[in-house]
């Protein structure tokens, strides 16, 4: 079991409030992923700059490593966000690499990702998601399943620029399509099914497929159960698999596009008694996009 | 269109507000009442998705819930007689043995499942395995239903008034499935079966109690080609 939780908005003035939306639906579904928690949130970009997220020990010195790329940190609890110049990104990331102590948990121009071990109230509290604004962001409470409960192995994963993917369920062939993966060059932190997905998806992406094309995509290539969810930079996607084990009900406004593991989640959205509600079909590719 | 969905007067109900008591209260309440209770009529406001609501009722109450549900609700019902106004979670009336469950919306996954008796009415959808294992429950789903519907189901009847999904009737013993819409497939052993003036009598019956207006002719009846493994005589002495 995991719990869920998406979040499009189409109505830009709602944005001030996203975060807070999405850490009231993650605290809900903790019942259903009390392990670990984490979410992506789309917030602003800063033109010119790749924001990178990372996590570290407390005592780490990010503002020492930032001022050598002339880098603005953003601190929240041992994740930072990064906003690079693009024209020193690369060198970045590979003095990111450099250090054994940091991860790389994800980049974009707008996705900023948080995810740690815990309740998902501690840790939405600890990275302040509820002060955070943006046009879409994604959330997963997480019952280990099939991999350890650690920071690495918590949702969402994110294997490409503004990436990122969510999941309920596990799959059965990702051993098979890891192995694939690796030799198209995508690299993987961890041994999570999970990441796979997203790996699959980021390549297909890679390789000039649209969000949908590349879900589309997902349905003939992945076995075993799956709801997930998925974000880019302008596009929120939901994809279930042909059996449809994994539970999901979607809300739609005029205000945003809603996803929950179940209703529950959802019940203190704005205007949801006059939203329709509906249950996302099996293999049936959805996905929202942002006008730019 | 469906019927709007108004809470029903509520004047002389007993009024449950889940937003200030407990769900394990709203149940205690109707499993403490005696099989002549003059609290009849119940509301119970704010469902806010939860699950387990209503279950294991044993008594001809009405009860009305005034928004979606989540899983299991109204799940084991004995005589009541349960709306909900507004879509229900995965096992809605799941093993219900006698009464009526009534959903103004959607019904997620396994709706009906196990379900020995009474009647289930669905204004919507219904999504995978509706009526899967049921004994003798009767559901009338007016919208569509999703994929392995009535699997494995063993008595009662199913009606569908739109389509169905793949699998349809998988492994079914002596359910019958009437369908005015096309289904995706039949699954294994599931085929269509002449329409007799009793199916026609038991199908106009099914549609009246649940205020349906249209015309049995266009039905469509379905079930058990008795060929599978246990239905064979020569496998008998296995049981």
């Amino acid at each position: 079991m995991c719990g869920i939780a998406g979040l499009f908005l189409k109505n830009r003035s709602l944005e001030p409030e996203l975060g807070a939306m999405t850490a009231s639906m993650l605290s809900v579904l903790t019942d259903r992923g009390p392990d670990s928690a984490g979410f992506a949130i789309y917030g602003a970009s800063v033109p010119g700059h790749v924001k990178f997220s990372v996590r570290g020990p407390a005592d780490f010195d990010f503002d020492a490593l930032a001022g050598r790329f002339e880098a603005v940190v953003t601190r929240h609890d041992d994740h930072a966000v990064i906003s690079v110049p693009e024209g020193h990104a690369a060198v970045f990331q590979a003095a990111i690499a450099g250090h054994k102590e940091l991860g790389l948990v994800a980049s974009g121009s707008r996705m900023e990702l948080f995810k740690g071990t815990g309740l998902p109230d501690d840790v939405t509290k600890r990275f302040g998601l509820a002060r955070m604004s943006g046009s879409h962001a994604i959330g997963h409470t997480r019952m280990a399943t099939e991999s350890a409960v650690t920071t690495a192995g918590a949702h969402p994963f994110s294997t490409g620029p503004d990436q990122c993917l969510v999941h309920n369920g596990s799959l059965s062939n990702h051993n098979d399509i890891r192995r694939f993966l690796e030799r198209e060059r995508m690299s993987f932190e961890t041994r999570n099914d999970s990441e796979v997905a997203a790996g699959f998806l980021s390549w297909k992406l890679r390789e000039g497929a649209k969000l949908d094309e590349a879900l589309t995509s997902a349905l003939g290539t992945l076995d075993g159960f799956y709801t997930f969810v998925v974000g880019t930079e302008s596009g929120f996607g939901v994809l279930r698999d042909p059996v449809a084990c994994k539970p999901a009900v979607m809300a739609e406004t005029d205000d945003y596009v809603a996803f929950g593991s179940e209703y529950r989640a959802m019940a203190d959205l704005p205007g949801i008694s006059r939203a329709h509600l509906f249950e996302p079909e099996p293999a049936k590719v959805y996905f929202w996009e942002r006008p730019a | 269109m469906r019927p709007a969905l108004k809470p029903a007067d509520d004047s002389h109900a007993v009024r449950f507000d889940l937003t200030t008591q407990t769900l394990r209260e709203l149940n205690a309440a109707l499993a403490a009442l005696p099989a002549n209770t003059n609290q009849t009529s119940w509301h119970v406001r704010n469902p806010r998705g939860e699950h387990a609501i209503a279950v294991g009722v044993t008594v001809p109450v009405a009860i009305s819930i005034d928004g979606p549900v989540g899983y299991y609700c109204a799940g084991m019902n004995d005589g009541a007689d349960i709306t909900i106004l507004g879509n229900a979670g995965p096992g809605v009336a799941e093993n219900m043995m006698s009464g009526t469950v009534h959903v103004m919306g959607d019904a997620s996954q396994a709706a009906g499942a196990t379900a020995h008796g009474g009647l289930l009415i669905i204004e919507g959808n219904a999504s995978a395995r509706c009526g899967i294992s049921m004994k003798g429950v009767d559901i009338v789903v007016k919208g569509s239903v999703g994929h392995m519907s009535a699997f494995m189901a063993q008595s009662g009847n199913l009606v569908v008034l739109g389509d169905t999904g793949e699998a349809l009737g998988d492994s079914l013993y002596e359910a019958k499935i009437f369908v005015r819409g096309i289904p995706a497939s039949l699954g294994a052993d599931c085929e269509e079966k002449n329409v007799t003036e009793a199916d026609v009598s038991l199908l106009v019956d099914l549609l009246k109690r649940a205020g349906v207006e249209a015309e049995p002719r266009e039905f469509k009846l379905y079930g058990s080609a008795r060929k599978l493994y246990q239905f064979h005589v020569d496998n008998a002495g296995a049981y």
